[in-house]
């Protein structure tokens, strides 16, 4: 079981110059198996409550439960993929996703196994003893991800992992992305900034508020999915309702001068 | 294979240049005290299988003894230094207050200290590319991507998986590059400290030449000086390659 629940979660975080509230009161809960997708104006505390579910930043105050106890530290079956991919230059591609189930002490007979099973899921298997500088950007996440299928991961947190591709390869990964959600039916959690990659994998898509971040809105989307759903007016008009509950907490201040907004700005 | 070719090709081009270079200075000086290229190397040739060849062992001997020991204590002090706050706040001043003291004028101390053998030579260079080290590898670690960190840490990485997976690998190629600098300064200071006191060595031997007007042999000297600088710089080169490989491949 990876079902997450988080109650009244508030982090805060040094900055450069005073003390920042990342969250604030935070309630969310995920089922276990759900794809959930999390959008929010930029530095709304969205990467700090992925940080806080993978165990690498102790919430402040409040309960903060991944399968039923609460996270003190990394997890076993918990897997992070970060925006810059998290990939370690110095390893060649089986060792980095191997890196995991190194740091978990699997034996390397059983490792070499699960990483080339995983390496070949995502279409890496001939790339196995290339280092990440000879990958293009696509295929470095395929890595990412491939790291966390050796770990078996039953939770998957990922923040904004596809926001430095480009929008074919992009495409492209949010499919293999869904493929391997339907396939394994893990909890996915997925911290992004585009309105249609939200909608595209995300069950259930949860607004936070500007800074400290709390669940403004959720929007429900149970045709994610569905084989062509991308293609139907469905998807069109969900994107087109989140967009207008994003303008409604500033997030698209700069884009749409329409939106209801307080005050102007340039940023 | 080719780019050994090329590698080495390179080599003998530069070395053409530099003894025409030197030829040409020593036609213009016209002293006894500047031989030309042809009489150096024959002066090197002959002695170098014969009087020369222990100084170069002893002197090779201290320089990697030197480097060796510098190293193996400033990486992992630099390291936990550039990696924690805490030592950090107490290690960086100290740093700071020592790094810029001409270490080499301790020289009189280590000698009153340790005779005039090879212990405090090798405590002097050592001393040296110590602090070279140190200073680097500080840096270097400091400098790791919090991202590299974060993701390993979130494959439930402890600290010492964190510094075996990330801040070692991370830190070396900088350490290299500080130690392909420090040799160097390590030849610079073995010579010195070789010809202030001593009966062995390079440097004692060079300017035991000096002292007999055999400018000559003090040049077969000089060359096997040069020689151990170079031959220290391309075994760290290749050790560099072996170790570092991922830092010379792109796409």
């Amino acid at each position: 079981m990876a079902d997450v629940c988080a109650h009244g979660l508030s982090i805060a975080y040094e900055g450069v110059d005073r003390r920042v509230d990342a969250l604030d009161g935070l309630a969310l809960s995920v089922a276990d198996g759900e794809p959930v997708a999390i959008i929010g104006p930029s530095g709304c505390g969205k990467s700090t409550l992925l940080l806080a579910i993978a165990g690498l930043v102790a919430p402040d105050s409040g309960e903060l439960l991944v399968g039923g106890t609460p996270v003190t530290g990394p997890r076993l079956h918990t897997a992070l993929i970060l925006q810059d991919f998290g990939l370690l230059p110095w390893k060649t591609v089986a060792h980095n996703a191997g890196l995991g189930l190194e740091i978990r002490h699997v034996a390397a007979a059983e490792r070499s196994a699960r990483v080339a099973e995983a390496l070949d899921r995502v279409g890496l298997a001939e790339f196995a003893n290339a280092y990440p500088a000879e990958l293009s950007g696509g295929m470095r996440q395929r890595l990412a991800l491939a790291r966390a299928l050796a770990l078996d991961a039953h939770l998957l947190l990922m923040d904004e992992p596809l926001s430095a591709l480009d929008a074919l390869t992009r495409e492209d990964l949010q499919g293999l992305l869904l493929d391997i959600w339907r396939q394994r039916g893990h909890t996915s959690i997925l911290v992004t900034h585009s309105i249609e990659e939200a909608i595209f994998l995300g069950r259930r898509v949860v607004v936070l508020t500007p800074r400290p971040g709390r669940v403004a809105a959720i929007v429900e989307n149970p045709e994610m999915g569905d084989p062509g759903f991308r293609d139907t007016p469905a998807f069109y008009e969900r994107c087109a309702e989140l967009r207008r509950l994003l303008a409604a907490e500033g997030a698209l201040e700069s884009v749409q001068s329409e939106a209801p907004h307080g005050e102007a700005s340039a940023s | 294979m080719r780019h050994l070719r090329n590698r080495l090709l390179g080599y003998v081009g530069a070395t053409v240049l530099l003894l025409a270079g030197w030829q040409l200075l020593a036609w213009l000086v016209g002293s006894q005290a500047l031989p030309g290229p042809v009489p150096a190397m024959e002066a090197f040739g002959r002695t170098f299988s014969g009087d020369l060849l222990p100084e170069v062992l002893v002197s090779g001997w201290r320089v990697v003894v030197s480097m060796l020991l510098g190293s193996v204590l400033a990486v992992p002090l630099g390291l936990v230094i550039g990696r924690s706050p805490r030592v950090d706040a107490v290690a960086a001043p100290l740093i700071f207050l020592t790094y810029p003291v001409p270490k080499i004028v301790f020289l009189p101390v280590l000698l009153v200290l340790f005779g005039i053998g090879s212990l405090p030579k090798i405590a002097l260079i050592t001393l040296i590319v110590f602090f070279q080290i140190l200073v680097t590898a500080r840096d270097a670690a400091r400098a790791i991507p919090a991202g590299s960190v974060l993701s390993v840490r979130s494959l439930g990485a402890d600290r010492a998986q964190v510094f075996r997976h990330v801040v070692v690998p991370a830190a070396l190629p900088d350490v290299f590059t500080a130690l392909r600098i420090s040799t160097g300064t390590a030849i610079a200071v073995l010579f010195f400290s070789e010809s202030i006191a001593g009966t062995d060595g390079i440097g004692f031997y060079i300017i035991d030449a000096w002292g007999r007007i055999a400018y000559n042999d003090m040049f077969a000297g000089i060359i096997a000086m040069a020689v151990l600088g170079v031959v220290l710089y391309e075994l760290l080169e290749l050790a560099e390659a072996r170790v570092c490989r991922w830092a010379r491949v792109s796409r």
